[in-house]
């Protein structure tokens, strides 16, 4: 390349040339500087090239919430699933948000990813909830709501050391404002209230006395119930999974809600939520060499939540069957429903519930930080093998590769000489944009992706377009006569507006896809608005001060034949004359 | 050099010219069967969705000799129920099997067994499995970047250029995309994620073209109402034709690329997220070529034709080279071409290779003219 001296005698309007190439180099070599002194030297590969599993977890709005899906909450969410996946010993793990509803899970390979992506999916809404009513799980069998001893499978014994105190006949909830009637609906809600300041029962259900129910006015067997759900309950068909997994859903802790058991083969209507998963303070996953019962969960409660749990399974085990169990609800489905037999105290519970070693400590898991704040549904998991993701990668190297080369050849065979301008300014531009996404690995973490790497060889177009768009014009003012210097310089404010507008165009379009895109679209679009921002930046000042600085060249300022820009070959006719009357509109234009 | 230089050099001359804006209805009754074709295509045939539109997994595997007719049988039996099983070749060697309506739980198990049938490591297998509503987030995420994108667009177009440029552009964009949709849905090509970022980005390309022909147009037609011897129509077809080389130029720069892309994205990698965004973007891209020649520039001859000041231009124009006529001189401007007093060297050095266009009489007559149209 020229030497920056020379620009220097260039009409002053027109800048210097050499300032213009010595800022971009410089910029170049800070760039590459930057690379190397903060040790990445490549840029960071996403999981489609590098191998891993992305994980894509959509919040879902749910009915009652509809604001819920908001930045604390994501953020909240982000920084949970973070703890869960670390939990699981899955190192170098990335949980980001992207867009306004989504969270995108990284996790590199090598790691067991179906239990992480059970993991990072539940959203583990733990709460302790009475029984109310209980019976099989499809609708033909148990429609009566009446407290049918059927076969609780899940049930294990007891969750504690059960004295058999199976004290008889008490306190249906009556509407007394006691607190030893914490069994059922409205009755818990009132008690709650009437006790607030006695003792330390700090359930979220305290002042929520809207909750859904009407108050229970009929003598009927659970006046509690509310016939709505009542009518639920009989319609409810735990065997069809669906329906399972929708039973309840976006029911309140206060609220009286159904359920069914994990496996689907009991159906509960259950009472408002006692103590819920934020007054568990860790979970264990431990084996039960005792009772023989497997491996169970251990939960240790915080001194409200201890406390509290110590009450309500004081008068639980005053009840009769099935109003003495004590229903665990995990996301809307009963872990399970153990009866009570006396009051657990000591601020901790254990959980049953045919549980094997990894089952067990995945609850635990993913009790011990706690639930999401909102409930997600797995969008897309998508798991590359290393090699696959390489395969990937290469293939996208190659498409670049053979691209720059079609262009190069192209521009070369339709430009020629003026060709050289083009594909130094195409590998000033390729070095830039390398430089800045590696550097953008660290600083904002960014991870160059197969969409991304499409939407770097689909620039290439747009990148070269700049060159055509400048080269026509300088041709035109070629053919209208003039020699090359005040051709390249004339040519250039023309260019220069065509290039902003249609480049400004190109990036509306980035920034809007990227705005408004989710998944890996967002990749695509950052890399096709970052190139197109350096392409104005080349064009300005590589492109055009190398044309200024060339322009005095011999080889393109006499048009040589391999110049690209012989006026002959460019079909101005009487070359002959061109001197005299590249004379005359110059004197006019200057 | 190249005739195609040379090509260039008599496009800007108007020494060889299509009638682009002229011949306008005949290009616009191509476009409307164009497209009423690919709105039947669409009604008729409805788009290939994705798994990622209904749920389900979709299984790479490592090379294998498993044909995909045994792959497709030996899934079914790994799966219980009824799903969609489509099996693919890859380029290397490798099979894409894709399975409906299954998820993550089934997914995991259907590897396992599959990693048995085909008899490869189950590791090596990459599943990517897709909830039901996937496709339609990112689709209505689409359709809203779209619609702002639109609106952004025509604001722009509306204040950089004018209005009319702008329903143009806006006009030859739909075109654009109705015609992708309508190849998509005629030849059945899957649409997947990947098509939708590349058919958004038809967007930007379709307009970046379309954008530098009506900045040339503009600038062709600055000084419209200070001369008397070319209709808006007929500069726009100048215009059109000096920048034809650059347009054909960009195309084929931005085709180069994506066809790269759509060659190695399709041979090597078979199916996937590169090769669903190139073929989009390569359909798309081709069709904007067309568009912003053949539609969008015409369209704005034929909306600023009905401007008053046009009209009246139009018809000083017709009444000068009437009474050119009249005295006996052949219509100069027949072509718009010449004239552009930028040009003074062609005077008289070129005689008589297109006939009437190359006039020296008209030459001289053009050059001496007071400068009007200067910049």
């Amino acid at each position: 390349m020229a030497a920056p001296k020379k620009g220097r005698r260039s009409p002053g309007a027109h800048g210097y040339p050499g300032r213009a190439l010595a800022v971009i180099l410089v910029a170049l070599v800070a760039l590459t500087g930057g690379m190397f002194a903060s040790g990445h030297t490549k840029p960071r590969l996403g999981i489609d090239l590098a191998g891993g599993t992305e994980i894509t977890l959509t919040a879902k709005n749910l009915p009652g919430q509809a604001n819920a899906i908001n930045k604390a909450n994501m953020d909240t969410a982000v920084n949970i699933i973070n703890k869960r996946v670390n939990g699981l010993g899955v190192s170098e793990t990335e949980v980001q948000t992207q867009g306004s509803r989504n969270i995108i899970v990284d996790i590199p390979r090598g790691t067991n990813t179906d239990q992480a992506v059970k993991q990072v999916g539940t959203t583990a809404q733990l709460f302790f909830r009475t029984v109310i009513t209980e019976a099989s799980g499809s609708p033909a069998s148990g429609t009566k709501p009446s407290p049918s001893p059927s076969g609780n499978p899940s049930s294990a014994p007891s969750s504690s050391p059960s004295s058999p105190g199976k004290s008889g006949a008490s306190a249906r909830p009556s509407a007394s404002p006691s607190p030893s009637s914490t069994t059922q609906g409205r009755a818990v809600t009132d008690a709650l209230k009437a006790d607030a300041s006695s003792s330390p029962k700090a359930t979220p259900s305290a002042g929520a006395p809207t909750a859904a129910t009407p108050p229970p006015a009929t003598g009927a067997a659970n006046p509690s119930v509310p016939p709505a759900v009542q009518k639920q309950f009989a319609a409810l068909d735990c065997s069809n999974p669906s329906q399972a997994a929708n039973a309840g859903l976006g029911a309140k802790p206060t609220d009286t809600t159904l359920a069914c058991s994990q496996d689907g083969r009991t159906k509960y209507i259950l009472g408002p939520a006692q103590v819920d998963g934020k007054q568990v303070s860790g979970a264990k996953s431990v084996y039960d060499t005792q009772s023989g019962a497997g491996w169970i969960v251990t939960l240790e409660f915080n001194s409200a939540g201890g406390k509290k749990f110590a009450d309500v399974t004081g008068q639980l085990a005053k009840q009769q069957p099935p109003n003495n169990q004590f229903a665990i609800v995990l996301d809307n489905q009963v872990v399970s429903a153990p009866s009570v037999s006396s009051a657990i105290t000591g601020g901790s519970a254990q959980i049953y519930g045919n549980f094997t070693q990894q089952t067990s400590g995945d609850l635990a898991n993913v009790l011990s930080y706690g639930a999401l704040p909102l409930s997600f549904s797995t969008s897309d998991v998508t798991t590359v093998s290393p090699q696959l993701g390489g395969e990937q990668l290469h293939g996208g190297l190659i498409a670049g590769a053979v691209g720059l080369a079609l262009v190069v050849l192209y521009l070369l065979a339709y430009y020629r000489g003026l060709s050289f301008v083009a594909v130094v300014s195409l590998v000033v531009s390729a070095a830039l944009t390398y430089a800045i996404m590696t550097l953008l690995g660290p600083a904002i973490g960014f991870a160059l992706n197969l969409p991304a790497v499409c939407g770097a060889i689909v620039a290439i177009g747009i990148t070269a377009d700049s060159f055509i768009v400048y080269f026509e014009r300088i041709r035109d003012e070629l053919r209208g006569g003039r020699s090359l210097a005040p051709a390249v310089q004339r040519a250039w404010p023309r260019a220069r507006r065509t290039i902003l507008v249609s480049d400004f165009v190109s990036f509306l379009a980035a920034a809007v896809l990227f705005i408004c895109s989710v998944g890996k679209v967002q990749g695509f679009a950052f890399t096709l608005g970052l190139t197109t921002l350096l392409d104005v930046v080349v064009v300005y000042l590589f492109t055009k001060p190398l044309m200024t600085i060339l322009a005095r060249r011999k080889f393109y300022a006499q048009g040589h034949p391999w110049s690209g820009l012989n006026p002959r070959s460019l079909g101005v006719q009487a070359p002959l004359r061109r001197g005299r009357r590249t004379a005359s509109p110059e004197a006019k234009e200057a | 050099m190249s005739r195609l230089g040379n090509l260039g050099h008599r496009l800007h001359r108007g020494e060889v010219s299509y009638d682009f804006v002229g011949k306008r209805k005949l290009w616009y009754g191509v476009s409307i069967v164009i497209t009423l074709v690919a709105i039947i295509g669409l009604a008729v045939n409805g788009l290939n969705k994705g798994i990622e539109f209904s749920g389900g997994a979709v299984f790479t595997t490592p090379k294998t000799s498993v044909s995909t007719a045994d792959a497709q049988t030996k899934t079914q039996g790994v799966i219980s129920g009824h799903h969609d099983v489509i099996a693919q070749k890859l380029g290397n060697g490798g099979l894409r099997i894709q399975v409906s309506g299954i998820d993550g739980a089934t997914a995991g198990t259907v590897k396992q067994d599959l990693a048995k049938e085909l008899g490869v490591d189950a590791n090596a297998i990459s599943p990517q499995v897709v909830g039901p509503s996937w496709g339609q987030e990112i689709s209505q995420k689409a359709e809203l970047g779209l619609v702002i994108f639109m609106v952004l667009v025509v604001l722009y177009l509306a204040v950089a250029f004018e209005w009319r440029m702008a329903i143009s552009a806006l006009v030859a964009l739909v075109h654009d995309l109705t015609i992708t949709v309508g190849v998509y849905a005629i030849v059945g090509f899957e649409v997947t994620p990947g098509t939708v970022i590349g058919l958004l980005t038809i967007l930007g390309y379709s307009l970046y073209d379309t954008v530098v022909v009506f900045d040339g147009l503009k600038e062709t037609t600055k000084s419209i109402t200070s001369q008397t011897r070319f209709t808006y129509s007929e500069l726009a077809n100048r215009s059109l034709n000096q920048t034809l080389v650059r347009s054909i130029n960009t195309t084929v720069v931005a085709l180069l690329p994506v066809a790269a892309l759509l060659f190695v994205g399709g041979g090597l990698l078979g199916a996937g997220m590169l090769n669903d965004i190139a073929l989009a973007l390569f359909v798309g891209l081709a069709a904007g070529a067309y568009s912003s020649i053949f539609i969008a520039t015409p369209l704005v001859a034929s909306l600023k034709e009905r401007t008053p000041e046009m009209k009246a231009l139009a018809k000083r124009v017709r009444a000068k080279r009437a009474q050119a006529e009249a005295k006996g001189e052949e219509p100069q401007d027949a072509v718009p071409d010449a004239g552009d007093e930028d040009e003074p060297v062609e005077a008289g050095a070129t005689a008589s290779v297109g006939g009437q266009r190359r006039q020296p009489a008209s030459r001289s007559r053009g050059r001496g003219r007071p400068s009007g149209k200067r910049r």
